[in-house]
């Protein structure tokens, strides 16, 4: 090789692909990822030990035992005849402090001249069922027949079971969390650093940098999303009704939509702790609001409209939709809509507010 | 290749910034040369930065005219940006980057220039190429941020206080790669508020304090301007009795004389003729010498006569 004077030289590298801007700026996104392995843990590892657990505390089991308490030997031996009460004799006192402290969801004790009192709170459901298997057992062991046989058939179905309910919305929820942490923090960082200043003196396009965050983000929206519904599926059996190709236009379309929000949250802040303070203002509503871990529904309708119009509602009733009953796009077009009009409201602004400097 | 040295490299005309109630730059000129190193020296607060970014097209002006390489920032700026190379002063490059990696991405940004690893080679960072920017030292990241700033093959090159916090070592190896950069005739503009790195690297410097230019010309010419190439320092044990300093600027070759409870500073222009008068005045007034120092007039002394200030006073 000929010796030469490189700050002189004229040379142009070969470009491949791999030295395209946008592929440089999105392998900065994913290295400064990976490189960070707690980022990482919270992102993949994290959606799985929720589903886990709650998977494991809302599991469907037998038809529960009801445990109960009565003060007659009488009373107890009538509520043994049902199968579905646990049954404790206790004098009346002591029962009294079962029931206060949960232990028991009814009392049953004798009240004058051969009736029975059930003492037990009317708004816990168990007391309520509790009270309808004791009178139950008590009648028949009067005496009493029912006039019209029956018979019982037993249907759980996955799809109507919690863990179904809960598996679409912790997919949402990581979808939002995902992208609104690890953007804001990566944008916030590198403005912080006076790094993008720093890029914007070189001929970066500015449509690259941002586009590179969205890029970033769909790469590991496969993760993201593959991760807790795959485990959903073997762990629970949780089932995927829709197709494969609507479920990813959806989960792109969120991505894209919480990017462009982290974006605008994103855009003016200078320190982490003041871009943090924003993500947990944007967030809180959505995480209380939304319907992640019970019906959105439970809301007064006055609120109703509101809640439908964040993104998390939109994203988390389409992913129920089309996971559980196999929803397709059009179908989904109002939950669509709402994600639709987020990105291009929200990355419009950003826009036009970011801080390059 | 090297554009005729008539063509100005950058020409800045009345340049005014203000931010809310401070100005920051109070109206200066200057004209780059294509191919020489100019240097803006002055203490910390002199406006230096803001004129510098100004240039580099990151802050708009208030007013002035700004022209780089005959373009202008208004109609121009993707085409400048190609072929400018920049360093800013506290940039913190992605710490989990190798070094190899950061010289890629900002080569991608440019349509020419050369490859990554012949920028390594040039600024000596080849042993560190696959190292992570968070395990560099200081002068090893500054030299990366210098190759950041070089790997598009740029016709003017700005460089905001490239060897602030530096130790001595790691300055100086800055300070060689710099000069093969003139050597290899690139434009140069730099900040700085050490008057040996002016002294050393610029063909050209403006002094500037307060937001304005208070002096410019070569090193030599700024220094000869205060009319004295040596400066004499002397520490009397003087008892009480002051020096009769009127007496001393009568000697031939002394410029100046400031004393100061016992301390004398004189400018003096002809060292070896100058100095025995001096010497014998101090006898014939009956004063002690406890020290006598000389030292060439530096920029250091320019920048003292001109405001009455050091350059690193706080």
């Amino acid at each position: 090789m000929s010796e030469r004077s490189p700050a002189t030289q004229r040379s142009s590298s070969p470009q491949t692909w791999i030295d395209h801007p946008l592929v440089q700026l999105t392998l900065v996104r994913v290295r400064e990822f990976t490189r960070e392995p707690e980022a990482v843990f919270w992102a993949l590892f994290f959606p799985i030990l929720i589903t886990a657990g709650l998977g494991v505390a809302f599991r469907s089991r037998p038809a529960e035992v009801l445990k109960v308490a009565a003060s007659s030997p009488a009373i107890v031996q009538a509520l043994r005849q049902e199968p579905t009460l646990d049954v404790a004799e206790r004098p009346g006192p002591e029962a009294l402090t079962l029931l206060r402290t949960g232990k028991v969801a009814l009392v049953a004790e004798p009240g004058p001249a051969g009736t029975v009192l059930y003492r037990y709170d009317d708004t816990n459901p168990e007391g309520r069922t509790a009270r309808m298997l004791a009178d139950r057992a008590v009648q028949r062991a009067a005496g009493r027949a029912d006039p019209v046989p029956t018979a019982d058939e037993i249907l759980r179905e996955p799809g109507s079971r919690y863990i179904d309910f809960l598996v679409p919305g912790l997919v949402g929820l990581g979808i939002m969390s995902n992208t609104l942490w690890g953007l804001g923090f990566s944008i916030v960082d590198s403005r912080r650093r006076k790094l993008t200043k720093r890029l914007i003196a070189t001929p970066m396009s500015r449509t690259y940098y941002l586009l590179s965050y969205l890029v970033w983000r769909m790469i590991v929206l496969v993760v993201e999303v593959g991760v807790p519904i795959g485990f959903g599926a073997l762990a629970f059996g949780v089932p995927v009704r829709g197709s494969l190709l609507d479920l990813t236009i959806l989960c792109v379309l969120a991505s894209l939509a919480f990017s462009a929000l982290a974006l605008l949250i994103a855009s003016r802040a200078r320190t982490i702790e003041a871009v943090s303070g924003l993500m947990n203002l944007a967030q809180v509503p959505m995480w209380i609001l939304s319907g992640v871990f019970f019906s959105a529904q439970r809301f007064p309708d006055v609120v109703q409209p509101f809640i439908s119009a964040l993104p998390l509602t939109a994203l988390i009733d389409a992913l129920r939709a089309h996971m559980l009953q196999g929803a397709g796009l059009s179908e989904l077009a109002p939950q669509l809509a709402v994600l639709g009009a987020w990105l291009v409201v929200c990355f419009t602004l950003a826009l036009k507010f970011f801080r390059w400097r | 290749m090297a554009a005729p040295s008539s063509t100005p490299a950058l020409r800045v005309a009345n340049l005014r910034k203000a931010y809310k109630d401070v100005v920051a730059v109070a109206g200066i000129d200057l004209d780059v040369r294509a191919g020489e190193c100019f240097g803006l020296l002055g203490p910390n607060g002199a406006g230096k930065t803001t004129t510098i970014e100004i240039c580099e097209g990151l802050t708009a002006p208030d007013s002035g005219d700004v022209e780089v390489l005959g373009l202008r920032w208004s109609s121009d700026a993707q085409k400048l940006r190609q072929r400018l190379g920049i360093q800013l002063q506290e940039t913190q490059l992605s710490d989990k980057l190798t070094v190899f990696e950061t010289l890629r991405l900002f080569r991608s940004f440019f349509e020419r220039g050369p490859a990554p690893t012949d920028v390594l080679a040039l600024v000596q960072l080849e042993e560190k190429r696959d190292a992570r920017v968070s395990a560099l030292s200081g002068g090893q990241k500054q030299r990366l941020a210098l190759a950041c700033a070089l790997v598009g093959d740029p016709d003017l090159l700005f460089l905001d206080e490239p060897t602030t916090g530096l130790d001595p070592q790691a300055r100086r190896q800055l300070w060689d790669l710099i000069e093969e950069f003139k050597k290899a005739g690139r434009t140069i503009l730099l900040t700085t508020h050490y008057m040996d790195e002016a002294e050393q690297l610029c063909d050209t410097l403006a002094i500037m304090d307060h937001g304005k230019v208070i002096a410019r010309g070569t090193p030599a010419e700024l220094i000869a301007s205060i009319g004295a190439d040596h400066l004499v320092e002397l520490s009397t044990a003087t008892r009480g009795r002051a020096v009769d300093l009127d007496a001393m600027r009568r000697i031939a070759g002394v410029r100046e004389v400031r004393g100061d409870d016992g301390l004398l500073t004189i400018h003096a222009a002809g060292l070896h003729q100058a100095l025995p008068a001096v010497l014998d005045e101090l006898h014939r007034q009956d004063i002690t010498l406890t020290e006598l120092s000389t030292h060439s007039a530096t920029l250091e002394d320019v920048f003292v006569s001109l405001t009455g200030r050091h350059l690193r006073d706080e």
